[in-house]
């Protein structure tokens, strides 16, 4: 990353691109906890790309296969208790829960980052008033305000999609913060000042100047908008709120929970999810751990 | 202290509750229907007969929340009884009140979140001011810091792994509950020891995955610490290395983790909640997911709305004590 | 004693007869602030902002086995205020609500605390206006004479030398070039480096020339063959590009290293 903002621009581009590929692979093996975390993301939409065109999706609904089977050649993952493929509830659920997640993150981080841009920038009372928002905000626990939103509407007319855009109303305070405070401390630098003092004017500053440092920020704020928006997805779903018939992780963890898989000896039913939600959120700390080595080089931090 | 910084601080608390008690009377008002009272009239239709003080209650219900009111004035009446704590009966356990169950349920979680809430602060603090330290034993400085991967996972999930490995397979705690309900609960010391036994998986899968997260907050910090000059001048002081790890570099680092515990306590509580329901811990997380099932409306409400109070109050308090490990916030303004 | 990836690749540091090289870290602790001490460069910064001064003074008395009772380090604690000129009451004040002046003052009591018998101040006065500057130094140079201690005084500023020492090391790029007594120094310098010093001084009735010393100092860990100079130096000559000078004796009590001198 560093080595692709310093590369000149009078280069020609395709030799440009071509070392700022090299540059990212060699970036890449420095910063290990990236590159696991990548290879892990990769890894799992590879998996449930390839089976979305492989893996029938009505296994994965109840009663589209014999219900309670152990895994088996035929059965990689065993079937729950209600008659699920779990190897196909792998393929979709993991697919969903990513596309959840980032359709919830990417409009929490657009909103979020315009409003800390512009709070930033502009100052005054805007700024005041955005911050104690957005204070307020982060102190509620945004699940609670998902279930209160949830409970309300009703489960029959939830489709997957619109969970997305609910749990977006939750997914912006902690971007607008990050935003806010780079932005803040940004527009004291001298590169900021001298495109002030040149009569650069307030967008072109923005746009030229500060979008660009703020990139591993933005990084950073989208992983974190994209894990809560995951843990919320999980959680509602756990709770047993959202669309319960759909074949997400966090449903399927509400049903091996409510009928009983561990009793009932279906261990598997309940472990597929969790080890699933556990390498999710492993890749989305390692990436994060990744981008904030990007973003703060001089923190260095290995795990 | 000074006055500001108190001022500021009550006001926060206060707009923290006032938003919580106004989404919960604005969000039910976007759907156009009128879920509650449908669903309470299904609930009841659908149970089949008609409790005593069932139609007081759907009229007392119709009354606050009713059509012919305007809105300002619905919202006045429900602001009203929100600052008196009337926040309504259950719907499916119905004579009792909202603050009835509340009552019941809200010392477990409180118990469970402050016992491990500390451990893990403590914990994961000096962790990771062990971590940072240079100092520090080759364990500390290599081993420990690839267990904070565990931070990464929601501690529901810790939880149910837990359960699967400690309580079904291996059997030695039991799967759930906060005590053995085959005993009367009687206040002795062995009813005290099962209370224990019981909370031991829930504690752990909050402090396995939240004391990570100090951890890494306090690296961060006491690596920035470390380079400061007044600890290259007090290591010129000849001081021994218990004071300077102490004194200087963690009682200076502390600080930003007193502001993050503040801050925590919404991800704290909104994880609770799962992990509570997973464990069927009888605190207001098993309560929630119990209401959310039976559809019991000013439950959820209510129990969303005495959390969201019960983390604004916990903030306060911890804005409380950070004036008195700060010296430059206390004296500011003076 | 140093962090790595610095080394002491030899040579002693001698403190009456022991050699401070050859101690452990314990026992080189208990050197620190008893007999060797410190004044820090940045003031602003080196005081523990969560402590009170007097508390800072006295924790270091408190690792080092004096023997004291808490009242007699209070009293040292005090006596060492009093010796920079400051209040007592500064003592009971935390670091945020002192002025720059103040802090490095609160920190010369600090370092003085034990009566050590060597004082480093590192630029003690880098980060104070010139009024203060002036009057840290003189605290300073009283304190050095009633305690007797040497003070080994590290700076960029000429001016500031030419006043307050006696004999005086100039350095480049980690080796010594000239020692001598300030006379000596600055009536015949022998080094290029040492002569560009002062002629970059400003001199009164001279203003706005002022003379730089061209190019920038090597990298530590990349220095040049010969002579580490030889890239900035005026009279290099052919024998310092791959010959280090030896660092000599040249009148008596004057030392440097360059070949211009030596045959
Ligand atoms: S040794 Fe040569 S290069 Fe070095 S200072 Fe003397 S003359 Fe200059």
């Amino acid at each position: 990353m560093t080595a692709q903002t310093i590369s000149s621009p009078a280069l020609p581009i395709r030799k440009n691109e071509s070392s700022g590929l090299r540059n990212s692979f060699r970036y890449l093996r420095r910063n290990r906890q990236l590159a696991i975390g990548l290879g892990i993301l990769v890894f799992l939409i590879l998996f449930s790309g390839i089976g979305y065109f492989y893996v029938d999706k009505n296994t994965a609904y109840a009663l589209g296969a014999p219900a309670g089977k152990a895994p088996s050649w035929e059965h990689p993952f065993g079937t729950d208790g209600q008659g699920r493929e779990l190897f196909a509830v792998a393929v979709y659920g993991i697919w969903e829960t990513l596309r959840i997640g980032f359709i919830a993150g990417l409009i929490g981080l657009g909103f979020g980052s315009f409003l800390g841009f512009s709070s930033a920038f502009f100052g005054g009372w805007y700024d005041v008033i955005v911050r104690w928002v957005v204070d307020v905000l982060l102190t509620v626990p945004g699940l609670l305000i998902l279930v209160v939103i949830a409970s309300t509407l009703d489960n029959k007319s939830f489709t997957l999609t619109r969970m997305a855009f609910i749990i977006a109303l939750t997914a912006w305070m902690g971007p607008a913060r990050t935003v806010r405070a780079q932005v803040l401390t940004m527009r004291e630098r001298p590169y900021v000042m001298m495109a002030r003092l040149n009569g650069m004017n307030s967008w072109g500053i923005i746009f030229r100047e500060l979008v660009p440092n703020l990139l591993p920020y933005l990084g950073a704020s989208l992983v974190g908008s994209v894990t809560g928006a995951i843990f919320a997805t999980v959680g509602l779903a756990g709770l047993g709120l959202g669309p319960l018939r759909e074949p997400t992780i966090g449903v399927t963890i509400y049903w091996a929970m409510g009928q009983n898989a561990l009793l009932r000896g279906m261990w598997w039913w309940l472990m597929m999810p969790i080890l699933i939600t556990i390498l999710i959120f492993i890749m989305l700390f390692l990436i994060s751990a990744g981008l904030d080595e990007v973003a703060n080089p001089r923190v260095r931090r290995t795990i | 202290m000074s006055l500001s910084y108190l001022l500021r601080r009550i006001l926060l608390v206060f707009l923290i509750i006032w938003s919580a008690a106004t989404l919960n009377f604005f969000i039910p008002k976007l759907t156009p229907r009128n879920p509650l009272r449908e669903k309470l009239l299904e609930q009841a239709s659908r149970s089949g007969y008609i409790p005593p003080g069932f139609n007081e209650m759907v009229k007392s219900y119709e009354k606050k929340f009713g059509l012919d009111q305007p809105v300002w004035k619905q919202y006045l009446t429900y602001m009203n009884d929100m600052a008196h704590f009337n926040l309504g009966y259950s719907i499916s356990n119905f004579p009792k009140t909202v603050p009835e169950l509340i009552g019941q349920a809200i010392w477990w979680t409180i118990g469970l979140l402050t016992a491990t809430t500390l451990i893990s602060f403590f914990l994961g603090t000096l962790l990771g001011a062990l971590m940072a330290w240079s100092r520090s034993s080759f364990i500390f400085r290599q081993v420990v810091p690839s267990l904070l991967v565990l931070g990464a996972v929601p501690p529901f999930i810790v939880g149910l792994l837990l359960i699967y490995l400690v309580a079904f397979k291996w059997q030695l705690l039991p799967l759930g509950g906060a005590y053995d309900t085959t005993n009367l609960p009687t206040w002795d010391f062995s009813f005290f020891l099962d209370i224990l036994k019981h909370s031991i998986l829930p504690a752990l899968a909050f402090i396995l995955t939240t004391a990570g997260g100090w951890a890494i907050g306090m690296r961060g910090m006491m690596v920035t610490v470390q380079g400061e000059d007044y600890m290259t001048f007090a290591e010129a002081k000849g001081l021994k290395n218990w004071r300077l790890f102490y004194r200087y570099a963690v009682r200076n680092a502390l600080l930003p983790q007193i502001t993050g515990l503040a801050i925590s306590f919404s991800y704290i509580v909104g994880g609770s909640v799962l992990v509570e329901s997973v464990f069927r811990y009888p605190g207001l997380g098993s309560l929630l997911a119990t209401a959310i099932r039976q559809l019991d409306y000013f439950l959820i409400y209510g129990i969303v709305f005495i959390l969201i109070v019960a983390i604004g109050i916990a903030m306060f308090i911890v804005d409380l004590i950070y004036p008195l490990l700060d010296p430059r916030i206390a004296y500011e303004g003076k | 004693m140093i962090k790595t990836p610095g080394r002491i690749s030899g040579g002693q540091i001698l403190l009456g007869d022991t050699d401070l090289t050859k101690l452990s870290e314990e026992e080189m602790r208990q050197v620190r602030a008893s007999q060797i001490s410190m004044v820090p460069q940045g003031a602003i910064n080196s005081l523990n902002p969560v402590m009170r001064v007097r508390d800072q003074i006295i924790d270091s008395m408190l690792d080092h086995n004096l023997g004291l009772s808490k009242a007699e380090m209070i009293e040292r604690a005090n006596a060492a205020l009093e010796a920079v000129e400051l209040n007592l009451k500064v003592g009971r004040m935390y670091p945020h609500e002192l002025s720059g002046g103040m802090k490095q003052r609160a920190c010369i009591a600090i370092s003085i605390a034990m009566s050590p018998q060597v004082i480093i101040a590192d630029e003690p006065t880098s980060a104070l206006d010139v009024v203060t500057q002036r009057q840290v130094m003189q605290t300073i140079g009283r304190l050095q004479e009633r305690m007797g201690s040497a003070v080994i005084l590290i700076g960029h500023d000429m001016g500031l030398m030419a006043q307050f020492v006696n004999r005086m090391a100039v350095m480049y790029a980690g080796s010594l070039a000239e020692l001598g007594s300030v006379q000596d120094i600055f009536t015949h310098p022998l080094h290029p480096y040492t002569q560009m010093l002062i002629e970059s001084l400003p001199v009164l009735g001279n203003r706005g020339v002022f003379k730089g010393i061209p190019g920038i100092t090597p990298l530590l860990r990349d220095l040049p063959p010969g002579c580490v100079f030889n890239t900035r130096c005026p009279h290099v000559m052919d024998v310092c590009r791959h010959k280090t000078p030896v660092f000599k004796e040249y009148t008596p009590g004057h030392w440097a290293a360059c070949h211009l001198h030596e045959k």
